[in-house]
């Protein structure tokens, strides 16, 4: 069960959290069909550091961004979404 | 010829003695006794029957990697089968009992196994898929039959089960020298220790070979270093075995407050322990493997290392004349230990000179061994073989933790590497001999400096060597003792072609019996290596995987089992409905009133009343369960309008309507309704099923698709509770109620019910005139009870789910698992006119696929009969064709006659007119049915529309 320091909350474990999905597949709403398509259906599941959204669904219920390696578990960064997040000019 | 108790010596209390049964004969053992040690002090030298060819087996192991000496402990619900004899404490009253023999141990029919045993090579299960169909019907009850050990116990367990979470600075698995020093050089720098050990006594190998150690006998020391961690806030947990190492240093122990099958005085019988560390120390030890050899799993052949210890830990005496077969010094102390106790060492065969053994012979128990030494081949009658082909370091968990192995040549077997977490290995497991070098390592990986490391003054002895596997072996030459696998499988497994050291383990099974092959992996391989002509260590290990050993499913459940399995949430108005005695339904979580049957009345015959009550007079249902959620802020109606895939923004205050919400591949998630209450205040609901999936989906649109956005969302599920009122007399009820004209059809009131204030709601599910009372949870029961008054003073009636069902179902309205199953659009529900025509929405995207817009996709219709439609059939034109639909939901005219359903079928709508067939092969029916439009009630809606 990984150790997630949450920037709210410092170190929890996982069982507080929910995976969403990886940062990639995160589709606007106003997505068109092809970006779906390819965003949803064609993955490539890198072995490597992948970047997640996460929530602390039980706990302060902030949506996260982890950059995880998915062989070693090793997490290499956690920051809060909206911190990260830019408003659509 | 058999075992015998020492008239002295031993860590067994002599002072009290144990009674238990075993097979139903009663015996009597001494507290720190293992049942097998105890039965092997009352001469008894048949634990068990063997998996695949019930051979008769004894004891191989004094440890928890025994594969033999299996046996369920306990009786009735505490029976607990496949416990290791071994790793099993003798406690008053124990009542044991052998497995996998029929009629007795000593006579066993399936023994006849054995007779057949060429006919059962490795990959037989395989075998039989390739001879057909026939050949696996022919074989299966067979294999079924001899599949498994001990039965599981078909009684409620009566024990209790905790979980545990705990941190430490250092967490040491195993208390031998190794882990005893380590634990002391932490505790000793002011670390908070978590010691765990799998006997129930620290020690380990001090147990079996007494030691001194600074300055102090060993058990004196190991008592001391325990003191200290104590002393300096840690645990020492007995009988506690780490059988997980799990990511970001967590590992999982599992520890047995009470013995197997003992009926335990204490609060829980095991407690599973997670304990997150800063630093692990791993001091496992070793494993000893078996001579590969004809006849090795005779009863009274076992290995060299338990030898010793039944003799110098137990005081029992294995046999009376043993032979000792080994590869290193360690058999050499095996055999003055024997001399010492007074069992007669007959010869010992050592591989280091090159003498071998050849073959065991022998039915319950050893007669002779045939052994080659000094060049000539001799026999030797014994009745005991203590025998040792290595050991074998216990990398599991380091493995576990992703750490990678290396060969070390003087052990032949692999020893940790490189550590990917805080891990490190000490002692034996890291491929260190002796004593004084041990104790060394363990303090070191404390944390302590080398130099003040505890000295002893034992001998060096070298526990190093090993035996190669035979070549030209037997049937009986057994590598994996639990799963009946001999060296001859392994070479014709090889010579069919199974040269990867994975697929060996699945074609033959070797190593995945439940000791997962811990005292056969390394024979295996070595095998594997020769035949290959292939160095070991390229060969590599099959992975290792949690649990160590075996875990109960009791402990894993924790105290998550029976009421406490899943939460159980309670309407408020539970009191008022039972006080009707409502036919209760599960719903998720939820329990809500299914029908409330008067006398007489069957649960069909109760909700088509209820319902031919709501149709022509008034009722009222509990609808609490819904998903609401109170949707506030300047951009509210532009954040539902992500989210919901229908017109929000154009919605007066004052006003609902229904609406959906679609994934992103386009098809229906939930349906529900928005009301909205305030210029800045929306309510939306959805069903009460996918509460949870909507909370979830909300949070994300809003917090990761929409952050700038100002809203608020608030789950208010519980917070409000809400009623239906519905049926042609509604409003006047309602009026009376709340003392307001009231709303048209999807109009909003706040009104003040009782002194309480509400949100009214006029919506109709049911097809009639209809109402939603939405009230503060806390104070509902007032509202509640004067709207019952009022609806039995006008002759009406309470509904449950089931009318409800049977009004929705003839108003042709979807509910989210049988009509939206995940798997259709709105358009395929008859919704794409709603569709916002702007897009926009979650789901527009996905939504424009080209393949949902086919005309031949499954469409909601509806389906009429003259009789009843069977639930969930399929849809047939002929008999004997391709289904091209099933039924979703079934139901019966309420004011008429007959059975009307709704279903998926190919085409849809235009098939209205068309006769199909309804059928459901696992029942036998089949039902000709009209294809119609969805709706067959009040098609205009002049019922409820203004």
């Amino acid at each position: 069960m990984l150790l997630i320091n949450c920037p709210h909350c410092g170190p929890r474990a996982q069982a507080e959290f929910g995976f969403e999905r990886p940062v990639e597949t995160i589709l606007p709403v106003d997505a068109s069909t092809a970006t779906m398509v390819e965003r949803l259906y064609t993955r490539t599941n890198a072995r490597g550091v992948s970047a997640e959204l996460w929530r602390h669904s039980h706990g302060c219920r902030a949506w996260l961004r982890i950059d995880r390696h998915v062989v070693t578990h090793e997490i290499l960064c956690v920051a809060l979404w909206v911190a990260l997040w830019q408003a659509p000019q | 010829m058999s075992g015998y108790r020492l008239a002295s010596g031993g860590l067994v209390d002599r002072t009290r003695p144990v009674a238990f049964t075993f097979d139903g004969v009663s015996y009597s053992g001494f507290a720190g006794d293992t049942l097998a040690s105890a039965l092997l002090a009352s001469g008894v030298s048949i634990f068990g029957r063997s998996f695949k060819y019930h051979r008769p087996r004894g004891v191989l192991s004094a440890g928890v990697e025994e594969p033999n000496a299996l046996v369920t402990a306990g009786q009735g619900g505490r029976a607990e089968p496949n416990t290791r004899a071994t790793d099993l404490f003798l406690t008053p009253g124990l009542v044991a009992t052998s497995q996998n023999r029929w009629p007795s141990l000593g006579f066993d029919l399936g023994a006849v196994t054995a007779l057949i045993a060429p006919f059962i090579p490795a990959g037989f299960y395989y075998k039989t898929f390739f001879g057909g169909p026939k050949l696996w019907r022919f074989f299966e009850h067979f294999i079924r039959r001899a599949a498994g050990l001990g039965p599981a116990p078909r009684l409620a367990d009566p024990d209790s089960y905790q979980h545990r979470a705990a941190f430490c600075d250092v967490l040491v698995v195993g208390a031998g020298p190794a882990g005893l020093a380590a634990a002391d050089a932490a505790a000793g720098a002011g670390k908070r220790v978590i010691l765990c050990e799998q006997d129930a006594i620290v020690g380990g190998a001090l147990l079996r070979d007494a030691a001194e150690i600074a300055g102090l006998p060993g058990r004196d020391w190991a008592a001391a270093v325990c003191a200290r961690v104590i002393a300096a806030g840690g645990r020492v947990l007995l009988r506690t075995t780490a059988t997980g190492y799990h990511d970001h240093d967590l590992l999982t122990l599992g520890e047995k407050c009470a013995e197997p099958g003992e009926d335990a005085p204490s609060l829980s019988a095991q407690r599973l322990w997670r304990v997150r560390a800063s630093r692990v120390v791993l001091a496992p030890g070793l494993v000893e493997r078996p001579l590969v050899c004809p006849g090795n799993d005779v009863p009274g052949v076992m290995l060299s290392g338990a030898v010793r210890t039944y003799v110098q830990r137990f005081g029992v005496a294995p046999g009376r004349r043993a032979v000792v077969a080994g590869c290193s010094d360690d058999a050499d102390r095996t055999a003055a230990a024997l001399r010492a106790a007074g069992v007669e060492v007959v010869a010992t065969i050592d591989y280091r000179r090159g003498e071998t053994l050849d073959t065991v012979k022998g039915g319950n128990r050893v007669s002779t061994v045939i052994a080659s030494v000094g060049g000539m081949t001799r026999s030797f009658a014994c009745d005991t073989v203590a025998m040792s082909a290595g050991f074998t370091p216990s990398v599991q968990l380091h493995m576990q933790a992703g750490g990678t192995l290396a060969w070390h040549d003087g052990c032949a077997a692999f020893v940790p590497a490189t550590s990917r977490q805080a891990q490190v290995t000490a002692g034996a497991a890291a491929g260190i001999e002796g004593l004084a070098a041990i104790l060394a390592s363990g303090w070191a990986a404390g944390g302590g400096d080398v130099a003040d490391a505890p000295q002893t003054r034992a001998e060096r002895h070298c526990c190093h060597g090993f035996a190669p596997p035979p070549r030209g072996a037997r049937t009986t030459a057994f590598v994996d003792f639990q799963n009946d696998v001999t060296s001859r499988d392994l070479d014709l497994a090889w010579r069919e072609g199974y040269r990867s050291v994975e697929h060996m383990k699945r074609y033959t099974t070797l190593g995945m019996a439940t000791d997962q092959g811990k005292t056969s992996n390394i024979a295996g391989l070595l095998q594997l290596s020769r035949n290959e002509g292939r160095p070991a260590p390229d060969i590599g290990l099959t992975t290792f995987r949690p649990p160590f050993t075996p875990v109960t499913l009791g402990v894993l459940a924790g105290e998550d089992g029976g009421l406490h399995m899943a939460p159980r949430r309670v309407l408020r108005l539970k009191a008022q409905h039972d006080r009707h005695h409502p036919l209760w339904q599960p719903l998720g979580y939820w329990h809500r009133p299914r029908a409330y049957p008067r006398d007489g009345e069957t649960l069909h015959s109760a909700a088509m009343r209820e319902a031919r009550t709501v149709r022509s007079n008034v009722g009222l249902s509990d609808v609490s369960t819904l998903a609401k959620f109170d949707v506030q802020g300047p951009d509210a109606g532009a954040f539902l309008e992500l989210v919901c895939a229908t017109g929000i923004a154009k919605l007066a205050v004052g006003r609902g309507r229904y609406t959906f919400m679609l994934r992103e591949d386009g098809m229906v998630m939930d349906d529900g309704t928005v009301w909205r209450l305030g210029d800045a205040r929306y309510l939306l609901t959805s069903s009460t099923g996918g509460a949870a999936r909507m909370e979830a989906h909300l949070a994300y649109v809003r917090g990761v698709l929409a952050p700038h956005m100002r809203v608020a969302i608030v789950e208010v599920q519980e917070h409000w509770a809400a009623f239906a009122i519905a049926g042609p007399n509604a409003r006047s009820l309602v009026e009376t109620l709340a003392c307001v004209s009231a709303p048209k059809h999807m109009g909003c009131l706040a009104v003040v019910v009782a002194g309480v204030e509400c949100w009214l709601l006029a919506a109709s599910y049911s097809g009639e005139r209809a109402f939603e009372l939405y009230v503060p949870g806390d104070v509902v029961v007032p509202v509640w009870e004067a709207a019952e008054a009022l609806l039995h003073a006008a002759g009406g009636a309470l509904y449950g789910l089931e009318a409800l069902e049977l009004l929705r179902i003839e108003k042709g309205h979807i509910v989210i698992g049988a009509e939206a199953t995940g798997r259709t659009t709105p358009h395929d529900l008859g919704l794409g006119k709603m569709l916002r025509v702007s897009g926009g929405y979650c789901g527009a995207a996905g939504l424009a696929r080209p393949m949902l817009q086919a005309v031949d996709r499954q469409a909601l219709v509806g389906l009429e009969a003259d009789g009843e439609i069977p639930e969930g059939a399929m849809l047939v034109r002929a008999a004997g064709e391709a289904p091209m639909g099933h039924v979703t939901s079934v139901g019966s005219r309420v004011l008429g006659q007959g059975g009307v359903a709704l279903a998926l079928l190919a085409g849809g709508p235009a098939r209205t007119g068309e006769q199909w067939l309804a059928t459901s092969p696992t029942r036998g029916i089949t039902v000709p049915v009209r294809v119609t439009a969805p709706l067959f009630h009040d098609p205009e809606g002049t019922r409820y529309r203004d």
